[in-house]
């Protein structure tokens, strides 16, 4: 079979406008599918002789049901911010715990990353397991005031791997909103793996009812991350999701023997400021390079409580307040 | 079939994001290339790709032919002017008049209109785009195939893996094709604990780790040559001897090398700066006539001599699995 070199359509608009109901299929999608919850499904050109065709063209059309549970499950959940970045390995997850630890009232933390779970660690709950009660799911509450949940929880032993398909993990990111008891929250933070996929487009849709209060972006200075960070913030815009602002993580490493300041991943190309000045989006600030908040994450402790006065944490309090401004600002 | 004139397929694998995937990959194909052999990169990272920016070659457009993709080349084979070393304490068996390989390079970043663009694909539509870039790409002959992946254990990896093993199981395949994975993490525990689901994946799946490699161990202060642990260190080797598989090495942060890929710039070290017990990069500098391959600044970075070694035991190791 020839290739074609035609333009890859780039963007899933239909599953962008909420999540719909996917019928059972007896076959795999196939390579041009409009998507079985789309309204087209079974009537586009490409449907002709799916074996899908039919069972795509009875089914209902129309937005989830369950787009409604998930609202009601979370009412009581004040404020919803994700946590997103193009790249892997900037500091997603660490950013997430830090709003977490940062933030006033009680928090949740949503874990979406499916292959590659990092909170629990982070949190010092990784042998932690989920228990099931009559109002759902109990997340893993860390203090009083601050509950996890992740698929590490689920997991017979901590370093299985879960090679799960797209589908699969809609199906348990849709669990995590609609099962788990998260009670009455002030924040609900959800981290997401590297990427523009499933995972955010499902994270989104599912949440359209209940509404996002915004995104934050987090990328390292070096223009490879800020590559996959301008096609994030593509996503966003094309998703309607409100970017709250960016951070530049891992911005410049202080010696701890002299003192002398490198810049490990050089801003080449202006870094993090200047992109959110090129894009129009505000700039929350840059967090130092400290070997010290990688080493509180490996023990699940939180550096912001560790090392109070260090630059880092004097830097990242300041992002969080930003973010709690920007959230703020309507 | 696509792959019969590939000799080697050697996956890059990482449970984590920004561990180095990419930048071990792009390593890998220009020391292999050093070394002699014909390498293709072929990238399956579709919502994040950064081989293209690796390898500078950014602008590049695939092209179509009949039948398939050609792959942008990055470089042909020739022949390197050996390496100038003005002082002294010249390299004794430095390289001299180097023969290098030919390298090519395909990933979706070279199909995108705009580099800003999102590719907001489901997964169908990625196994769909990763079956399309096993079969339809006209590879030249090749002795390795370094295929760069996303983080993860979905999608991507399935559908490559589906595909693969069907592919270099038909007769017409080369025998032993698929040669294994390099498994890349960084020192601290959150990373590992993501790499060991990858090293579970690599045993479920049967496909042999080839080694793990260690990067962002350490950082050495250019101002007072103190090496910090920025990311801790020693974790990748203890998770490798846990797994039982090989420890190719550790790789620490030289800004010298984010230097050579973001700014295109000749890695130029303060003078007296000794890797593995050679000096490197003196008097090259301003040396005006040199070549501007990517691969012929690649030799004057810090982490070229490392790599040179981890490629020759990668080499051995799939020769001995060949002949064995």
């Amino acid at each position: 079979m020839a290739p074609s070199l035609e333009e890859p359509t780039p963007v899933d608009y239909e599953a962008l406008k909420g999540g719909k109901v996917k019928p059972e299929l007896v076959a795999p999608e196939p390579e041009h599918c409009p998507g079985p919850e789309s309204e087209r499904a079974g009537q586009a050109d490409s449907c002709a002789g799916c074996p899908n065709q039919a069972i795509c063209a009875a089914a209902p059309k129309g937005p989830d049901p369950d787009i409604e549970v998930i609202t009601e499950r979370l009412a009581g959940v004040k404020r919803k911010i994700l946590v997103l970045s193009g790249k892997g390995g900037v500091g997603k997850s660490t950013f997430s715990c830090m709003l977490a630890w940062g933030f006033a009232g009680v928090v949740g933390l949503m874990d979406t990353d499916i292959t590659g779970p990092s909170l629990p660690q982070m949190m010092g709950v990784l042998t932690s397991t989920i228990h099931t009660s009559a109002s759902g799911w109990e997340p893993v509450w860390v203090t009083s005031s601050l509950a996890v949940m992740s698929v590490q929880f689920m997991l017979p032993d901590r370093d299985a791997a879960i090679i799960w398909r797209g589908p699969k993990k809609n199906g348990l990111i849709k669990k995590f909103l609609m099962d788990v008891s998260w009670g009455d929250l002030d924040w609900l933070v959800v981290d997401t793996p590297p990427g523009t996929s499933d995972e955010h487009l499902s994270v989104n849709a599912l949440l359209k009812g209940s509404g996002v209060d915004g995104a934050v972006l987090v990328t390292t200075p070096q223009e490879v991350a800020l590559l996959d960070v301008r096609k994030e913030i593509d996503f966003c815009r094309k998703a309607a999701i409100r970017i709250l602002g960016i951070v530049e993580n891992m911005s410049g490493f202080v010696c701890p023997g002299c003192a002398h300041e490198s810049q490990i991943f050089r801003a080449t190309t202006g870094g993090a400021e200047r992109l959110a000045r090129e894009e129009g989006i505000p700039f929350l600030g840059k967090v130092p390079l400290d070997p010290r908040i990688g080493m509180a994450a490996d023990y699940g402790e939180s550096f912001l409580e560790a090392f109070p006065e260090s630059p880092a944490s004097v830097a990242i309090r300041e992002v969080v307040r930003r973010v709690g401004v920007e959230v703020e600002r309507v | 079939m696509p792959h019969d004139n590939v000799r080697n397929i050697v996956l890059v694998l990482s449970g984590k994001g920004g561990v180095g995937k990419s930048s071990i990959t792009t390593q890998l194909a220009l020391t292999l290339s050093l070394q002699g052999h014909s390498v293709g990169v072929l990238d399956i990272d579709l919502t994040g790709p950064s081989i293209p920016r690796f390898f500078g070659i950014e602008d590049a457009k695939v092209r179509q032919a009949p039948g398939g993709w050609i792959p942008v080349p990055v470089h042909d084979a020739q022949v390197l002017p050996s390496q100038k070393s003005t002082s002294q304490s010249a390299t004794p068996e430095g390289p001299q008049h180097q023969k290098i390989g030919e390298l090519s390079c395909m990933s979706l970043g070279f199909i995108l209109a705009n580099r800003k663009d999102a590719v907001i694909w489901r997964g169908p539509k990625k196994t769909a785009m990763v079956r399309q870039f096993l079969t339809d790409v006209l590879w030249p002959p090749l002795d390795f195939l370094l295929i760069d992946t996303p983080p993860g254990t979905s999608d991507e990896h399935i559908s490559l893996l589906e595909t693969l093993l069907k592919q270099v199981n038909l007769p017409t395949a080369p025998p032993n094709q698929l040669a294994g994975a390099v498994v890349v993490t960084t020192p601290q525990a959150i990373s590992i604990s993501d790499v060991k689901k990858e090293l579970n994946f690599c045993k479920k799946t049967g496909v042999r780790v080839l080694g793990v490699v260690e990067n962002m161990a350490g950082f050495v202060c250019p101002n007072c040559s103190q090496c910090t642990n920025v990311f801790s260190k020693g974790g990748g080797e203890i998770m490798a001897r846990e797994f039982e598989v090989p420890f190719l090495g550790s790789v620490p942060i030289d800004p010298a090398f984010v230097g050579l890929i973001e700014e295109g710039t000749r890695p130029v070290y303060p003078e007296g700066t000794v890797v593995e017990g050679k000096p490197i990069g003196e008097g090259r500098a301003e040396s005006g006539e040199v070549s501007e391959l990517l691969v012929d600044k690649y030799r004057d970075c810090s982490l070229a001599p490392l790599f040179d070694g981890f490629v020759k035991r990668l080499v051995d190791e799939i020769g001995t699995r060949n002949n064995a």
